[in-house]
């Protein structure tokens, strides 16, 4: 496809094998089948009661899409108002096509203020870019301060789940990495630490505060840009995210160019549809928002690095650009019947689940065995498009990018197995004789179901074949109009 | 042209070919808020006398802020003074910071009762985490969610007074309080290079971050308390 480049695979994520065969890793893992379950149940539960509060919901959908599409739809406008905004307001703004770029300039940022560590939000867009690797290869520390992410960063794992990345972990697991791992970077657990939950928040509560006191350089993103008055918005419910933002002298927001909202009154639909479908409630703990520099009020120098990577390339896609509206809830996630059983690390990148199964194709393009992959790992049900807060089409999606794979050569059992069926199905002659030879297979499978076919392994291991007839339609017919009188 | 100039118009271009489809006229308004049918709201309008809230929106934002598992008080206008002194003995409290804007008659009651550390000499965050209380006003309360929003005026001071210490007493008015969300994004709303930076509050810090499981009391202040005044 020509246009603007797609983004570059992270290392991380190189060589990644396709959905189904990460996700098999997966599924045999009984422990995080568990967690996944027990997590996307409740969350799923938490979510419909407090969208049920809302009468007015499905407007509330129609007015955050059209808020992200008419962004999405002039970007340039208003990525050029958003830069005027921020820049009256006294931030910076900087410009970064791809991860190295963004990556480079945030780097150089926290060097020219001499530091050796900064403090970090969540943010979704550096675990994209790895900037945390980009950092450590600087010789800088970055320390993730929300509280899965801390956990995820002293598993040295990776984040399975947008919302609440440690999804995968129960907190035994929790309380030994504590106690193993923290005293390596900071100020350790207590001996007496138990897995209550309460005790493990109150473990990284005094973790991470000494780093808080003494950060000079934060890193966020951002959860919405807003173009007019140049407000960057972070929502968030530890209250980590207000630390970062307010306490050190410089921060630094790597922001993706679709992150921008036209005006301020857009802010009524987002922060309605955010937290409802995030993390089911009716208002997260704390939002945060600020307008470049306030006078003796947080930071005193305030950086915006807009981040393309691969975001404009999925943009000049007139029906997949809708995927861009994304404000990364991951209710989706949670109402997944594939995610809910493989977890988040099968998917091959940051963005998991099925909104992940849209946007990595659409970011990195086709070439790579995951991401061919990754418009099949769906049963096409729809419930993401259901729950989704600004009705991205998600399986409408899949379909086009299904099309798209199939078109450069297709995802390799299955245009193997239709190439065979083409081939069968365009002579009567051989299907007739395909069609004998099923049934005898039939006669003698009797009523076993069939879960294998050999030659068609990868088609088959998700899908059992149903079992074959006893005799061909065929068959059926020249045996029933040879004898007429036994028609009724 | 240095490499940023160029990654600036690069990505500009890139953004406008991809978007070469669309027919349609931007609805983009002047950042001063002129081609905006409803008028740019001044700091002073916003926080200016309004009518006041119905007693169903101020029980509903009761309701809701005590659901989130803050703590709810409501007293008449002469008796804020009292349940602040109240609530900050209930959270056995000392120390307390007061911003500098805060209602002076509030600051002497407290001055009575508990070590006051003015704004002006709580000059860091280190400061700060040696204290145990703040006591701040607000700039709108919204009863559908449950939220105080600071705008962090002087009677509410600097951001990080309501961040470090563990124990936040809020007062808010009855013409402080909307209903719903947008009816809060319309108050806030200010006219452009007067925009204040907020803090929407709902309830005590929280996470659900390990099984789900909601814990109440991460990083930020882990006791709320709520006085709604009218």
């Amino acid at each position: 496809m020509s246009g603007p480049p797609v983004q570059q695979t992270s290392p991380t994520f190189v060589g990644m094998p396709s959905f189904p065969e990460a996700a098999r890793e997966a599924l045999a893992n009984t422990q995080q089948r568990d967690n996944l379950r027990n997590a996307t149940h409740t969350i799923r539960a938490k979510r419909a009661a407090v969208v049920a509060e809302v009468p007015e919901w499905e407007a509330l959908r129609v007015a955050g899409a059209d808020a992200k599409d008419e962004a999405l739809t002039h970007l340039g406008d208003y990525l050029e108002q958003l830069e005027a905004s921020l820049t009256a307001n006294g931030a910076t703004v900087h410009w970064a096509r791809d991860a190295d770029e963004a990556n480079a300039i945030v780097v150089e940022i926290a060097r020219a203020k001499g530091v050796d560590e900064v403090v970090k939000v969540k943010s979704m867009a550096t675990q994209e870019i790895e900037l945390n690797e980009a950092l450590e290869a600087a010789g800088i520390s970055a320390w993730e301060t929300d509280l899965a992410e801390l956990i995820v960063q002293l598993f040295g794992d990776r984040p399975s789940h947008i919302l609440v990345p440690a999804i995968h972990r129960n907190r035994t697991e929790i309380r030994d990495v504590f106690l193993r791992e923290m005293a390596k970077v900071g100020r350790p657990a207590p001996e007496d630490l138990t897995d209550e939950p309460a005790r493990l928040a109150e473990a990284a509560r005094l973790h991470l505060r000494e780093k808080f006191l003494r950060a000079r350089v934060a890193v966020s993103g951002a959860n919405f840009a807003i173009a007019d008055t140049g407000t960057l918005v972070v929502v968030e419910s530890e209250g980590n995210g207000r630390m970062c933002l307010t306490l050190p002298e410089t921060l630094i927001s790597v922001v993706g160019i679709e992150k921008v909202l036209p005006t301020w009154d857009d802010l009524a639909p987002m922060l309605q549809l955010l937290p409802r479908s995030s993390t089911g409630e009716r208002m997260n703990p704390y939002t945060t928002m600020w307008s470049g520099v306030h006078d003796g009020d947080g930071p005193q120098e305030v950086h915006v690095v807009l981040l393309d990577n691969g975001r404009s390339h999925v943009l000049a896609d007139a029906v997949g650009r809708q995927a861009l509206r994304c404000i990364r809830c991951s209710a989706c996630l949670n109402v997944c019947p594939v995610y809910e059983r493989t977890g988040g690390h099968a998917y091959g990148s940051v963005y998991p689940g099925p909104i992940g199964a849209v946007l990595n194709p659409q970011l990195r393009g086709t070439a790579s065995e995951v991401d061919q992959s990754l418009p099949y790992a769906s049963s096409l049900c729809g419930a993401c498009f259901d729950a989704c807060p600004v009705r991205i089409n998600i399986p409408e999606l899949l379909v086009e990018l299904r099309g798209a794979v199939a078109e450069q050569g297709g995802h390799r059992a299955e245009s193997a197995a239709m190439k065979a069926a083409a081939w069968v199905l365009s002579d009567p002659k051989r299907l007739a004789v395909a069609q004998r030879g099923a049934t005898t297979a039939g006669r003698l499978i009797g009523k076993r179901t069939i879960t294998k076919v050999p030659g068609l392994g990868a088609w088959t291991d998700a899908r059992n074949v149903p079992t074959p007839p006893k005799e061909t339609f065929r068959q059926w017919w020249a045996r029933e109009h040879e004898n007429p009188g036994e028609q009724s | 042209m240095s490499p940023a100039t160029s990654a600036r118009d690069e990505m500009l271009a890139r953004v406008r070919s991809a978007t070469a489809d669309v027919t349609t006229e931007p609805r983009l308004r002047a950042p001063d808020g002129h081609d905006d049918p409803r008028e740019a709201r001044t700091p002073e309008s916003v926080r200016g006398t309004r009518s006041v809230a119905s007693a169903e929106t101020l029980a509903l934002l009761a309701e809701n802020v005590a659901d989130y598992r803050a703590k709810v008080v409501r007293v008449g206008a002469s008796e804020v003074a009292g349940a602040v002194v109240a609530a900050l003995r209930e959270a056995g409290a000392s120390s307390v910071v007061v911003p500098s804007g805060l209602d002076p008659r509030w600051t002497q009651t407290l001055g009575e009762a508990f070590s006051v550390v003015p704004e002006s000499e709580a000059t860091s965050a280190q400061v700060l985490d040696s204290v145990d209380a703040v006591v701040t006003g607000s700039a709108v309360g919204i009863a559908v969610t449950g939220t105080i929003v600071l705008d962090h005026e002087p009677d509410q001071g600097r951001r990080e007074l309501t961040l470090v210490p563990d124990v936040h007493i809020c007062v808010v008015r009855a013409d402080q309080v909307v209903h719903d969300v947008p009816e809060a994004v319309s108050r806030l709303r200010t006219a452009s290079g007067q925009q204040r930076p907020l803090t929407w509050i709902s309830g005590p810090s929280a996470t659900s971050d390990i099984e789900l499981q909601r814990v109440e009391g991460v990083h930020g202040p882990r006791t709320l308390v709520v006085v709604i005044v009218g």
